[in-house]
């Protein structure tokens, strides 16, 4: 029985806050010190000559034009943040909605009756996660060239009546693109959920009455649903910071999402603050859907606990 | 008797579609429309890199289209090829390079932070604890942002380049650590280290001698999935590069993919999947070892997708 104070537990928990000590040093040091450098950018100056930011450390002397012109851009009807942020939020919906609609069946089926299969078919959802995603997206670069296999396939079987052209300034090839690229990862915590379902509660359902189909709408299906949401938002987050996938499936600004705008400001040079400013934008209305989707599972397993 | 051996002889050997259409109409079978789903979707998954790699085989310059068979692109050709272009080895080897660092500091790190946050039970571990998994929902982009400020505006005694980049890494990354780690410790639960620390063993000798030895599986597991994420990873690579010679593979692919006019880049892409998986097949075969040894149920593919849960259930970011 270890005491709960005392000399020995005071070394013990001394000994444990030492054990943790390096991490704790490595994240405040290298993660949460950067946000708030972030905040300092954002709400800094330019050199107003060789035009690098000049941060603000102290919150009194925080300047909000970045931000005033980020706000402007958003507000301000057709202006050039509005369309973007609008633009992102669609295809992160239709990519997510996408996304569930392959990887629920997916799912199910591997977990249900992957029978003496359930090893080889886990090989082929697992392979993604060792294929860098770039190396995917650039599969997909080489099958829709011009005078690419998709083109070919989709010539041959009639569907076009000409090659087309995919990758510039299409939504579809970028929705697909990530759809390709993130579903992996949305599957496999479905799997291992759906693996986990009591078979004696679908049996239960079944003997009571329920057809198969029943049995899923009214037990699989609602129990599943913690599951689902935290798969959206797996694949969710990422996306909403992604802007290699339309840069090399289409490279049009008609196709540009938020991550396009950041990188552009902080990499272009001459407004790092806008870009910041993105950045915390972009982190505040994460911030939100995290809260409401955390409300909501919690909810959801109350009602699933009571 | 002669007549119904000729009839059962004459009856037609089952062709192909006969047989599918015999197991589509079987109505004890799997669901018929899940296999085909699951099937076309593990098709449309695989399929696509099989094609990119056969390209990186082509005699000729296209990456669109078969041309015959050839190691050109990999090691034949003067200039062009991986071997011969320097901007290319050079890729791989920074991948390489910060892949083995992010391990080498991410698994130790990780492991001693889980260990002490699970037992410890002061102020500053409550609000680490939850400070530790926000990584795992904050976008690529937005890790990269702030990492590239603070090198550049605060800790500007570390450079750009393979420093800033192995620290972008292992910060990604030991958040993953940290939730594997924390899941075996859970299912161990403190038992074993009080009862030898009730027969005379120091905090040290407990753990070091009852806990650690426990925890071997999730080391390898840990190790895997850093090595596999820094493998993949773009964005920090690329915000935190300091020219073309940190450049890593994604970086490179990100930077040639629209633009490259030989098929080198399937080569090299290629070639980086190979050695990606030659390394986890490598510590996925110590895995099923070091688990066997302990005399539990070999590993199977199915812990990966543990992981993965548990990774979803960590956005929630409330502690069990």
């Amino acid at each position: 029985m270890p005491e709960s104070s005392g000399p020995v537990a005071r070394r013990r928990e001394a000994f444990w806050a030492a054990l943790a000590l390096p991490g704790v040093v490595w994240l405040a040091l290298f993660f949460v010190v950067p946000f708030y450098v972030i905040l300092g950018v954002a709400f800094g100056t330019v050199d107003p000559i060789i035009q690098t930011p000049l941060p603000a450390w102290n919150p009194l002397d925080w300047n909000t034009r970045a931000f005033d012109f980020v706000v402007d851009g958003l507000v301000s009807s057709g202006a050039a943040f509005q369309t973007v942020f609008v633009r992102t939020f669609v295809y992160v919906a239709i990519a997510v909605a996408l996304s569930l609609v392959i990887a629920y069946p997916v799912a199910y089926f591997v977990a249900r009756y992957g029978g003496r299969w359930k090893g080889l078919l886990l090989l082929g959802l697992i392979a993604p996660f060792f294929i860098s995603y770039l190396m995917r997206m650039l599969a997909w670069i080489n099958l829709l060239q011009d005078d690419g296999w998709v083109n070919d396939v989709l010539v041959w079987i009639g569907i076009l009546d000409e090659p087309r052209t995919w990758l510039d300034g299409r939504a579809s090839s970028v929705i697909i693109g990530m759809v390709y690229g993130y579903v992996p990862f949305m599957i496999l915590p479905l799997y291992a959920f759906l693996d986990r379902i009591d078979k004696d509660l679908l049996d239960a359902a079944r003997d009571l009455g329920a057809s198969p189909l029943q049995a899923f709408r009214l037990v699989t299906l609602p129990l599943s649903v913690p599951a689902i949401l935290a798969g959206c938002v797996i694949i969710a987050l990422p996306m909403f910071g992604d802007y290699y996938t339309p840069d090399l499936l289409s490279g049009s600004p008609k196709t540009s999402l938020i991550g396009n705008q950041i990188n552009l400001y902080i990499r272009g040079g001459q407004q790092i603050p806008v870009g910041a400013a993105l950045v915390v934008v972009l982190m505040l209305m994460l911030a939100v859907l995290l809260a409401y989707y955390v409300i909501v599972t919690s909810r959801a397993q109350r009602r699933l606990r009571g | 008797m002669t007549t119904a051996t000729a009839t059962a002889t004459a009856r037609p050997a089952p062709t192909a579609a006969r047989r599918f259409r015999d197991w589509w109409a079987n109505p004890w079978g799997k669901p018929r429309f899940l296999v085909l789903f699951t099937l076309a979707y593990l098709v449309w998954s695989i399929v696509p890199i099989l094609i990119a790699i056969r390209f990186s085989f082509n005699e000729g310059r296209s990456r669109s289209t078969a041309q015959g068979w050839s190691f050109r692109w990999y090691t034949e050709d003067p200039d062009l090829s991986v071997l011969h272009d320097p901007d290319l080895s050079a890729a791989l080897l920074q991948s390489l390079k910060l892949a083995a660092l992010a391990v080498a500091i991410t698994v130790p790190l990780g492991v001693a932070l889980a260990i002490g946050l699970t037992r410890w039970r002061g102020r500053v571990a409550g609000t680490s604890r939850y400070v530790s998994l926000v990584p795992l929902v904050t976008p690529e982009i937005v890790m990269g942002v702030a990492l590239l400020l603070v090198f550049v505006h605060v800790l500007t005694f570390i450079p750009l380049g393979t420093p800033a980049q192995a620290i972008g890494h292992v910060t990604f990354s030991l958040a993953f650590v940290l939730i594997i780690v924390r899941s075996r410790l859970l299912s161990i639960g403190a038992e074993y280290e009080e009862a030898a620390q009730d027969l005379g063993a120091s905090p040290l000798q407990a753990l070091r001698l009852a806990l650690l030895p426990m925890l071997t599986p999730a080391f390898v597991a840990s190790a895997i999935v850093v090595f596999a994420i820094s493998m993949d990873d773009f964005v920090v690579s690329a915000f935190l590069s300091s020219g073309t010679n940190t450049d890593t593979v994604p970086v490179r692919i990100y930077g040639a993919g629209r633009t490259a006019p030989t098929p080198a880049l399937n080569a090299l892409a290629t070639l980086t999947l190979a050695i990606t998986i030659v390394i986890a097949a490598a510590f996925f075969a110590v895995w099923r070892l070091v688990l066997a040894r302990r005399g539990r149920r070999g590993a199977t593919l199915g812990e990966f997708a543990e992981i993965d849960d548990a990774y979803a259930k960590a956005t929630r970011l409330t502690e069990r």
